[in-house]
């Protein structure tokens, strides 16, 4: 043996060659159904190397409950509340795109006063939905005061939630024909309150995880999604746009009172998870300006314009409408055979589609980093399921 | 584009492919065997560039013995959507993968498969999603039958 100074890379490559007494193999390893980055019970199984993921393989089934099957059995608006329990971050929305497509088809007309609450729960509920995210992505990641930071805000527009909707989760708030209750008489100065409080806090948020040297480590250049990839893979949302693609329902086919709203939606550039996360944050933003814009012009006018006893029937056909939930574009399909029932009943889920980038950003990335890109989804797994 | 420039912009494309009614937005009916072709040229050609598929899903028509399959797609570039629809026999449902256009077809098929049983030549993978790979049946088509089913209402 002569004489020789190594460094770590060749010592690490040695033990990679095949024979080497120092050699690794190849194994797989179950990452869930219960781990506490995959948020719920979904189940990945890993190809490792070492530390190094080779191949991801996602396992559903965990939470199906054939909601599908149960919709072909339900009036129309005994499957409202179906949506909360898919999403259950998002349930204004949820139950927001199932009303829209049922008014759509039966051709229900609405007044200002049902679209303009409607579009602000839809807000209001973004913004819950995203600081719930942000927590979970600060504990994922090994932070765990922003848990705390996020919930305790949440917390204030639960409160809102629970005081118009009479629930905090699942909400079954949104009806085919308008909105189960009126606005509590609290709604307009609680949310102002909300306003005032929690617009300081995003600096707090920037100054307690976004600038932390170890979390941008972590994140940028980490789990790369570029453009046309996330296209072919279905990725709507904050994932997509994270890419640099411009799609967001509100603006390219606006519904509620979108059309009369100012407002910017943020794109990313390199499509990493830093970018989602930055997006997220910034929509964050554009939603707190949205509810700014109207909160003190909610018009005058009824809120329900359907007898609670009337049976919808949707004429014959099919229908597809679609919106913009938090995670991305949700998409409900309805076959009708005229009756009082749905013939089939189909929903386009974001989470759906948006998991299956992982099998494509993961592997060649270490097992740390899949914890993070699986956090940057911000998957809920119940709506993976159905 | 405009519903009809559309259309007819398809039949050029392919003449044997018929426009649905009855649909909320743009509709095509087209056969199994040519779909897979069809399919490379909606997304390939520049005029129509529809490089999403939003959904894919299944219909069973039990009375008239098929499996509806459903594709939406929607073009970014151009903001146009299009519903795609093609149709199987119940007894031998079989037709081409979409996986190689659109990625996601590949867990949108595992999909309809494991629910309806359809199967698709040329997947990369086909195995069950949702349900364990033992399971029998397929729980979407109206004939499913399992021991743990409640009785459907009669109004229903």
């Amino acid at each position: 043996m002569g004489l020789g100074i190594s460094t770590l890379e060749k010592r690490i490559h040695l033990s990679k060659e095949t024979g080497s007494p120092l050699s690794t193999q190849e194994y797989f390893v179950n990452m869930g159904p219960q781990h506490p980055s995959t948020h719920g019970v979904l189940r990945l199984v890993l190809k490792l190397d070492g530390e190094t993921v080779k191949e991801v393989i996602p396992v559903l089934g965990y939470i199906h409950r054939g909601i599908e099957k149960i919709a072909e059995h339900q009036t129309y608006r005994q499957s409202v509340h179906l949506g909360d329990r898919l999403d259950y971050l998002s349930a204004f929305t949820y139950n927001w795109a199932f009303s829209m497509a049922v008014e759509k088809a039966a051709g229900i007309e609405l007044n200002d006063r049902i679209q303009t609450i409607r579009t602000l729960f839809a807000e209001l509920q973004r913004i819950q939905s995203h600081l719930l995210w942000w927590g979970v992505f600060g504990m994922d990641l090994g932070a765990f005061t922003p848990f705390l930071y996020g919930f305790r805000d949440r917390e204030m527009l639960t409160d809102i939630f629970e005081e118009t909707a009479g629930a905090r989760l699942t909400m079954n708030y949104i009806q085919p024909g308008g909105l189960m209750y009126d606005l509590h008489p609290n709604f307009v100065k609680k949310v102002k309150n909300f306003l005032k409080y929690f617009k300081p806090k995003l600096k707090e948020y920037d100054a307690l995880l976004s600038g932390n040297i170890i979390l941008q480590q972590r994140l940028r250049k980490v789990g790369i999604l570029p453009a046309e990839q996330a296209l072919s893979l279905g990725a709507t949302g904050p994932v997509l746009r994270a890419s640099g693609v411009s799609y967001d329902l509100r603006k390219q086919e606006p519904y509620g009172v979108y059309p009369q709203l100012k407002f910017e939606v943020p794109i990313g550039k390199t499509g990493d998870c830093w970018d989602r996360y930055w997006i997220r944050l910034e929509e964050i933003r554009e939603s707190l300006h949205l509810v700014e814009q109207l909160i003190d012009h909610i018009p005058e006018g009824k809120f329900m314009l359907m007898k609670p006893a009337v049976k919808i029937k949707i004429p014959e056909g099919s229908y597809y409408t679609r919106l913009e939930t938090a995670r991305g574009v949700l998409g409900v399909f309805i076959v009708s055979d005229g009756k009082e029932v749905p013939y089939r009943m189909h929903f386009r889920t974001p989470n759906f589609n948006n998991l299956w980038s992982v099998t494509a950003m993961a592997p060649g990335g270490r097992l740390a980093d899949l914890v993070a890109i699986l956090s940057s989804l911000d998957i809920v797994v119940p709506d993976i399921d159905r | 584009m405009e519903t009809q420039t559309l259309l007819e912009k398809l039949t050029a494309l392919e003449p044997t492919v018929m426009p649905r009614e009855k649909s909320d937005c743009p509709a095509i009916t087209i056969s199994p065997e040519l779909l897979l072709g069809f399919m490379k040229k909606l997304k390939a050609e520049p005029s129509l560039a529809f490089n999403i598929l939003c959904t894919h899903t299944a219909i069973d028509w039990i009375a008239e013995n098929r499996f509806e399959l459903i594709y939406q797609l929607y073009s970014l570039e151009h903001a146009h959507s299009l519903r795609v629809s093609t149709s199987v026999p119940r007894d031998n449902p079989l037709l081409s993968s979409m996986s190689s256009i659109w990625r996601i077809a590949q867990w949108q098929e595992r999909e309809v498969y494991d629910l309806f049983g359809v199967l698709y030549h040329g997947h990369p993978d086909l195995r069950r999603l949702f349900l364990e790979d033992d399971w029998k049946g397929f729980p979407l088509r109206k004939d499913y039958q399992d021991d743990f089913m409640l009785e459907k209402p009669e109004w229903a």
